[in-house]
């Protein structure tokens, strides 16, 4: 096997074991970059200078013997929301096509040592389910080129099944994480909200947006949670609560684990290949002795609605501070409003737009309380689904997706439809909770499915303890 | 039709958006399908339940008033499009008398 297809765990085994160098490794994704990336295009920037100077600091290091962290020496692909100390972070998006971040997120600093072979594509400001909407270009799944990798950390997905990253970052508001891992047949997981720093996260929906890995196996997604969770006072939002060593979760038991099976989540719309898959993998989990448990979360079915208001509504407050001003691209006008009308209708692409309107439209005086208002209520509906159902069960095991990955262009046309692609994920932004998303082979097609597993809030160790389980059968 | 052409003016300005004309009918048509979509939240009775801002508890956070160092004035305008002697540049605001 290529070194650029190993896990991390692997591979830093065969790196403190001086089998190979950072050097050598770094050398090799970036090989694999030259060979695919013309056909996947998971980047908007590739720091190749970069990287191997930083993989010589991690071989120096080894050499001087000393102990390097569990990811140091790694190729990584950061999502190009994420911001960089300068390194351009565009968010896929014209109106950042120049801007070189003055300060590094939080998660950047704590990945220090991994080696970052690039900035990730996106839609743009993370609002997509497909990449599409990148101002820059489609990036397209490994495993089918004419197919989406999913969206919107579809650049961070395809760049680790695709071989060109051995682990990546993403950001997850609505699903962003965990769809395009089910598309791209990877693992990826959104902890609970405010468990990792959001400092230096280009801001989507301030209530829903949370980072999280991006891997190729279970242990990898703990030793990366290991490495970003935890408090950080940038951040007045990330919680306090002491992080375990979630490697201690990579226990292949889940004998009495209760796992519930929401059925709003097996439903029509749902793709029957997947819906198969999904109620195989609960087999699975009943044969490792964990219980299985039918059980309603009715408020489902309003999730796609309250999204969709309430994501839209924070989004508009977030994306007024591109003005033309402080930072970003400007276009000239007569006067101050007309320069700021200009540089915003002429560098913010469609979607982004659209979402602007929808939120300013909900938040507006006559429409506030019949949408924005209506949809924090329900927001706290859907929130009692989830405390009443882990009353019973531990976890809940549902679809990450309707259907897997659809063909490039198939939705572009009908951005509800697109919506209608987070159904399975958003609920669980909504409440705030942890959520993995675990690859379960392939359809007729050949293309990924996966399941994903719910937690309750601030235990996503038990979510790591099933996955591991399940991923070790 | 929950929202209509002039309605559409008016939230493109509060956005500082420009509508092109050619543009005008597939937005209009867009965003009245997203919205009829989102009416279904009308049929759930929420009489009595308190909005949720943000899902996990959260209480102010301070923290003690002391100075510390902050991003350098010439670093932060970096990324200005256009500065002058440390300040950030607009066209004019006002009219001059």
């Amino acid at each position: 096997m290529a070194l650029y297809d190993k896990t991390a765990h692997e591979l830093q085994e065969l790196l403190t074991a001086k089998k190979i160098s950072a050097a050598e490794l770094t050398a090799d994704v970036l090989k694999r970059v030259d060979e695919v990336e013309d056909k996947i295009g998971a980047y908007i920037t590739i720091t190749r200078d970069k990287a191997t100077a930083d993989a010589k600091t991690v071989d120096d290091k080894i050499a001087r013997g000393e102990t390097i962290a569990p990811l140091e020496g790694i190729p990584c692909a950061v999502k190009d929301n994420i911001c960089t100390k300068g390194i351009r972070t565009t968010c896929a998006s014209k109106i950042l096509e120049n801007f070189i971040p003055p300060y590094n997120a939080t998660v950047y600093d704590k990945l220090a040592g991994s080696i970052v072979i690039g900035k990730a594509n996106l839609d743009e400001f993370a609002m997509g389910s497909s990449t599409e909407n990148s101002a820059y270009h489609t990036t397209h799944n490994p495993h089918d080129l004419e197919r989406v990798p999913g969206g919107s950390s579809g650049g961070s997905t395809a760049a680790v099944a695709g071989g060109e990253a051995i682990f990546s970052l993403g950001s997850d508001t609505g699903g962003s994480i965990r769809q395009p891992a089910s598309f791209c047949g990877v693992v990826g997981f959104k902890p609970t909200y405010g468990r990792v720093s959001r400092y230096g996260l280009v801001a989507f929906a301030s209530s829903l947006d949370q980072i999280g890995p991006i891997t190729r196996d279970v242990t990898d997604c703990a030793l990366v949670l290991n490495a970003i969770c935890g408090h950080d006072d940038m951040d007045s939002t990330s919680t306090a609560t002491p992080v375990p060593d979630f490697t201690k979760s990579l226990i292949a038991d889940v004998k009495g684990l209760k796992i519930g099976l929401p059925k709003e989540y097996f439903v029509k719309g749902i793709d029957p290949e997947i819906e198969q898959a999904v109620r195989n993998v609960a087999k699975k989990f009943e044969s490792l002795g964990a219980e299985i448990i039918e059980l309603s979360l009715p408020h489902t079915e309003y999730a796609i609605s309250t999204y969709y208001l309430i994501a839209p509504a924070e989004a508009a407050t977030n994306l007024e501070r591109y003005d033309g001003v402080s930072y970003g691209a400007r276009v000239d006008g007569a006067d101050v409003v007309e320069m700021m009308t200009n540089t915003r209708t002429e560098k913010f692409g469609a979607e982004v737009k659209r979402r602007i309107m929808i939120g300013n439209y909900a938040l507006s005086a006559g429409y506030y309380d019949a949408y924005y208002l209506k949809a924090l209520k329900v927001r706290t509906l859907i929130q009692k689904d989830f405390t009443d159902a882990f009353k019973t069960v531990d976890l809940c095991l549902t679809p990450t997706t309707p259907n897997a990955a659809f063909k490039i262009g198939e939705m572009t046309s009908d951005p509800l439809k697109m919506y209608l692609q987070d159904i399975c994920t958003v609920p669980v932004n909504l409440a705030g909770l942890p959520a993995i998303s675990v690859p379960c082979g392939v359809n007729s097609q050949k293309l990924p499915l996966a399941f994903q597993l719910i937690g309750k809030a601030l235990d996503e160790a038990t979510i790591l303890r099933a996955a591991f389980a399940y991923e070790s059968l | 039709m929950k929202i209509s052409e002039q309605d559409i003016k008016t939230v493109a300005s509060l956005s500082r958006l420009k509508v092109r004309d050619e543009e005008a009918a597939d937005v209009l048509f867009q965003l009245n399908k997203i919205l009829n979509y989102v009416e279904n939240l009308q049929a759930i009775d929420t009489t009595n339940i308190e909005p949720t801002t943000y899902a996990l508890p959260m209480q102010n956070v301070f923290r003690a008033d002391v100075v510390k160092p902050s991003l350098d004035r010439e670093l932060a305008l970096s990324t200005a499009p256009l500065q002058e002697d440390g300040y950030f540049k607009v066209p004019r605001v006002l009219e001059q008398a």
